[in-house]
């Protein structure tokens, strides 16, 4: 399942910047998920809960989502408009020389240590 | 209440497996191995199109094969004893896509010092392996016609990172209302470099030209 792998890699950074900053328990992990990533929140959150569980440093470590909207800019009038909304075409000049600004991201913000 | 510390990482999770990916090809190149990635939803037909394509080149090329598969081994079987190419069996154990580190985990059992060609079958799915750069030189994917012309509007970003497309299962065409003419302009409007082959696993058409494009593709990369 991909929200599982992605968890993993997840794992994988948080352990290392926690390392790097002598963090002892990280108790969130803050992520900003774009709109059109792929990835699903809830299945990515309910993989988090299972496999954070099994490490110390991240014992009951909340994995918090933040939506980033999917934009789309227009390069035939210079417009951005709502990628999930209007897709591939420009709402307001039909040019379907679009291309996507933001919205792909699986990112780590920040994580919270106590 | 203990005090909250907030550390900034703004890092995509990709990131590593991307850089573990360009080290990947740099070692491959230094070896002179060209890797392809074969993506395709499940049954679109990789196996059997490798099989086909594995038997016009095998005397022009030292060619090895990994099978990516969630747990079975039926594929590697196949193909080994299709052609008696050394075929390697990897397990991503319930994981969806490689990431290159399992590919190299994977390199790891080839000889490479006696190949020029590695192919990775992998995992059937048009999203997740697509998210992955496995460190091969070059993706390919497979979309076969009972799937439909509008796949490429639906998974975007596994059009936009093949820079092959090979629509397969031609001789169905006359069941299914998938429109050729439509799927190529689907494929530009992803990727507009794609290089498209329509063939036929089945009977074999069209193999020759994907066969002529690998070989043409080691070629380059072991000279320059
Ligand atoms: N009609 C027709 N059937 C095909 C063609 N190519 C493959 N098939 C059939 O499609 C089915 C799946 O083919 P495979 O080669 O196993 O597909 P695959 O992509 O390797 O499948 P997974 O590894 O399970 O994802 C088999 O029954 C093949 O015989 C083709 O060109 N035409
Ligand atoms: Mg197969
Ligand atoms: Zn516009």
């Amino acid at each position: 399942m991909h929200e599982l792998g992605i968890v993993f890699y997840i794992i994988r950074d948080v352990k290392k910047a926690a390392l790097e900053n002598a963090v002892e328990h990280v108790s969130a992990v803050v992520m900003n998920i774009g709109e059109v990533s792929t990835v699903v929140p809830e299945l990515l959150t309910d993989c988090w809960r299972w496999a954070a569980d099994k490490e110390p440093l991240l014992k009951g470590c909340v994995l918090k989502v933040n939506t980033i909207p999917a934009l789309t800019h227009c390069d035939g009038c210079g417009a951005e408009y709502e990628t999930v909304r209007y897709g591939k075409t420009c709402p307001h000049c039909n040019s379907e020389n679009t291309w996507l600004l933001q919205g792909r991201e699986v990112e780590i913000k920040e994580i919270e240590a106590t | 209440m203990d005090d909250v510390k907030i550390i900034e990482i703004k890092k995509s999770v990709f990131a590593d497996n991307d850089e573990d990916a360009d080290k990947l090809r740099k070692e491959l190149k230094g070896k002179g191995v060209y890797l392809l990635n074969l993506m395709s939803s499940p049954g679109a037909g990789k196996t059997t199109t490798l099989i086909g394509t594995l038997k016009r080149i095998q005397d022009q090329v030292r060619v090895a094969v990994m099978e990516a598969d969630i747990d079975s081994d039926v594929d590697a079987v196949k193909i080994q004893k299709a052609t008696g190419i050394p075929t390697i069996q990897l397990h991503t154990g319930g994981m969806c896509h490689l990431d290159a580190e399992m590919t190299r985990q994977g390199l790891d059992n080839v000889a490479l010092a006696d190949v020029d060609l590695v192919i990775l079958e992998n995992v059937g799915n048009l999203v997740c392996p697509a998210e992955f750069d496995t460190g091969a030189v070059r993706n390919a994917m497979i979309l076969s016609v009972p799937e439909g012309d509008d796949k490429p509007l639906k998974y975007p970003l596994m059009f936009s990172v093949c820079d092959l497309v090979l629509v397969n299962k031609v001789d169905v065409m006359p069941y299914f209302d998938f429109d050729l003419d439509k799927c190529r302009e689907y494929v530009r409007m992803r990727n507009p470099k794609a290089r498209i082959i329509p063939i036929c696993a089945k009977t074999g058409e069209g193999l020759d030209d994907f066969a002529d494009w690998l070989l043409a593709e080691v070629k380059s990369w072991k000279q320059d």
